[in-house]
């Protein structure tokens, strides 16, 4: 009774399609971020080389992109045949048998040259389920000007307490330069990805064997403190507000001195048009406590096909030519090479025009080198995912979680009230899904 | 004769079946089931579970806490400013069209954009206009959304419902009887007592409407949470507890069961006020 009800939108869908004889549309839904709409603009190219596919677009905000399909794939709607889908997302769905095998992709496609993170993080027990796009790592990115003149040298790879210390001393609200910009806008994908990380590094995991959260122990806390009053301290005002773009725009107008995210921000802040500080930005790697775990983690977008597409052939060779070794070049050809999607392939870091093109690429290929989503954490957890746990039941904690660290550094409750209740949400969470039986 | 009538009206009664009702029974049937879209084989009855989840989850509260708080700050600015503003633009009699036309324009921006606005340009605390205002007298910018999240979003909300108020007041203002306003001059009675006296209680009906009015939006109130703070325990209400059930947990029995609380708090409400409102008409 269900799936019939849920089936109407997709028939009525499939009826106002425009359908050419002869032609295969494939319906591509994606990210708006800027490799997918060149992927998207570059997408007329393969149009002209494979005459008989026809690409339909639909490019949408992270957030609704995730929410559309989900719907889509779980009532087995089949409106999509191409889907963008991230880190999180590849275990989740192909546990739930929703994606099709992407094993048989022909040897051109030579998924030897990707990254091992990256193929691990589209490799669910030994099978590819996603055709990795981008890659991104962690990344310490700071003032060289605003050190130098402070007197302050950047360690080889610093520690999170030369890093507060350092945002305290650069701290000048005066001058409109804040010390530290973190992640503090609250969701699993904003603040939760950076505590997370941090957390790790200090040797905290998020559930132990049994999935217990784990928000009651010392190295949590130890996080939390250093979290919040870092941001209390040394943040730009309203921090709560901000995610990664508004980091990204805040650093590259010369407002923070110190900024630990994504490094999908270098090709940003290394060129002089989009970045104000473009010429004394200095990169480091991720802060590490030397506890094992360093705050590395592993993001990557990846091309999949879900099970209920009926072109999954005509999707293959769509998914070879995007993410196979040839679109670096296309997209070099046209735009540069500063263009080209990174984190994925090690071809593109051995290239040696890449590499004088992109002043980043070593930090970029360090930082995903050393993320490992698959042992996260220091002691052994039960889970896969750096700075997100890949069950289905996370996106609705780590929003909850991150709810409450958001209001810590607001300043409405104590960082120790914000743990207690971190600890007392997820319980309930995973409770009422059935893990404690 | 009268089997012809109710064939007549049956096309209505059908309609109004399927576009109320059997959405009503299913959300009902969902709330009752385990139906959640990210883990396989679910969809067994589980009573009521969801609604004890509900009920028992530590932020359902302050979400229901919310929810009032966010539609009483809004009636309260709305009217009171909105009766202010109506008193002083019936006093204009130059260019009243025009002003009428200013004030009424915050009705015609939609929730998301005026949310955007007020997050981006106004509120912000590092580079908006009240962060500029208050460096002006030296002091330091207040951080809105962080530290009184719901009192911001009632106060874009009032902005945005203010000339709704006003406007009816205002047409009630003007038919208020201007014999029984010099009667009273005459009797001696000061502007105050006119007001109190007569003008309050010609305003009742306008005043009732405009509060049943206001409720019914403010309870589905969804698009400036998500734009500004987007949800936590300071200011999520009921519609978007809903939402993050649905569209975040992907909980299609939780979503439910919180859709059926929110019906049945909308209906406790509505019965209340209708019995105000009535009470007000017959007066």
């Amino acid at each position: 009774m269900r799936s019939v009800w849920m089936l109407l939108p997709a028939l009525m869908l499939a009826g106002c399609s425009p359908h050419r004889t002869g032609q295969t549309i494939l319906t591509v839904a994606t990210v708006n971020n800027g490799d997918m709409v060149r992927l998207k603009e570059l997408g007329k190219e393969f149009e002209r080389t494979h005459p008989g596919i026809h690409l339909k677009w639909l490019v949408l905000e992270e957030n609704v992109l995730r929410q559309r399909v989900t719907t889509d794939i779980a009532i087995r709607g089949g409106q999509y045949d191409v889907v963008t889908i991230g880190a999180y997302e590849i275990p989740v769905w192909a546990k739930q048998k929703w994606l099709a095998s992407l094993d048989d992709l022909p040897p051109s496609y030579r998924k030897d040259d990707l990254l091992p993170p990256i193929r691990a993080a589209v490799t669910y027990q030994g099978v590819q389920f996603a055709a990795p796009l981008n890659g991104e790592g962690t990344v310490t990115m700071y003032r060289t000007d605003l050190f130098s003149k402070a007197g302050l040298t950047m360690p080889a790879t610093p520690t999170w307490e030369f890093l507060t210390q350092a945002a305290a001393k650069l701290n000048d609200p005066s001058h409109g330069v804040y010390g530290l910009c973190l992640r503090g806008k609250a969701g699993w994908g904003e603040n939760m990805a950076t505590i997370m990380t941090m957390a790790n590094s200090y040797g905290a995991r998020f559930f132990d064997e049994k999935w217990r959260p784990q928000f009651d122990t010392p190295e949590w806390r130890r996080t939390i403190a250093t979290y919040v009053t870092a941001l209390r301290q040394s943040g730009p005002p309203g921090a709560v507000a901000n995610g990664f773009n508004e980091n990204l725009a805040m650093f590259a107008q010369g407002k923070c001195a110190i900024w630990f995210d994504s490094t999908v921000a270098l090709p940003f802040l290394s060129d002089p048009k989009t970045s104000k500080v473009a010429a004394s930005t200095g990169f480091a790697p991720a802060p590490d406590e030397g506890l094992g775990r360093a705050a590395n983690w592993l993001w990557t977008w990846g091309l999949a096909i879900p099970a209920s597409s009926k072109k999954a052939a005509a999707a293959k060779i769509f998914i070879e030519w995007a993410a196979g070794p040839g679109y670096a070049k296309l997209v070099a050809s046209r735009d540069g090479w500063l263009a080209v999607p990174p984190g994925t392939r090690k071809s593109l870091y051995d290239n040696p025009d890449y590499r004088r093109a992109a002043p980043f690429a070593a930090i970029t290929l360090r930082a995903i080198s050393a993320a490992n989503p698959n042992d996260p954490a220091v002691k052994h957890v039960p889970y896969v995912g750096v700075q997100y746990v890949a069950i289905p039941e996370f996106q609705g904690i780590g929003t909850e979680v991150g709810q409450q660290f958001a209001a810590a550094v607001a300043g409405q409750v104590s960082a120790e009230d914000a743990l207690a209740e971190a600890q007392a949400a997820t319980k309930r969470q995973m409770a009422a899904a059935g893990y404690y039986k | 004769m009268r089997g012809r009538g109710r064939l007549l009206v049956s096309p209505a009664v059908a309609l109004l079946l399927v576009s109320s009702i059997l959405p009503l029974v299913a959300t009902i049937w969902f709330s009752l089931i385990d139906y959640r879209l990210l883990v396989p084989g679910t969809g067994r009855f589980v009573g009521l579970a969801n609604y004890v989840h509900l009920l028992t989850d530590p932020s359902f509260g302050p979400t229901l806490v919310n929810t009032l708080l966010l539609i009483g700050m809004v009636l309260v600015v709305s009217i009171v400013g909105g009766l202010g503003m109506a008193l002083l633009l019936e006093r204009v009699v130059l260019g009243r069209g025009v002003l009428r036309l200013l004030v009424i324009s915050p009705f015609f921006v939609m929730p998301p954009v005026s949310a955007l606005l007020w997050k981006n340009l106004l509120m912000q605390p590092v580079a908006g206009f009240f962060a500029w205002v208050s460096s002006l007298f030296g002091l330091r910018a207040f951080d809105w959304f962080a530290r009184a999240p719901l009192a911001s979003i009632g106060l874009i909300v009032s902005w945005q419902w203010l000339p709704f108020a006003c406007l009816i007041l205002l047409t009630s203002l003007q038919s208020f009887d201007r014999e029984q306003r010099e009667a009273a001059q005459l009797d001696g009675a000061s502007a105050f007592v006119i007001f109190r006296q007569l003008v309050i209680p010609h305003l009742a009906r306008p005043i009732a409407i405009v509060v049943m009015m206001e409720t019914i939006f403010l309870l589905s109130l969804f698009a400036e949470i998500f734009v500004t703070t987007g949800g936590g325990r300071g200011s999520s209400n009921l519609a978007f507890l809903v939402y993050s059930q649905a569209m975040v947990r992907y909980d299609v029995g939780a979503a439910s069961a919180a859709g059926i609380v929110a019906v049945v708090f909308a209906n406790v409400l509505a019965f209340f006020l209708v019995r105000a409102v009535g009470r007000s008409l017959d007066a």
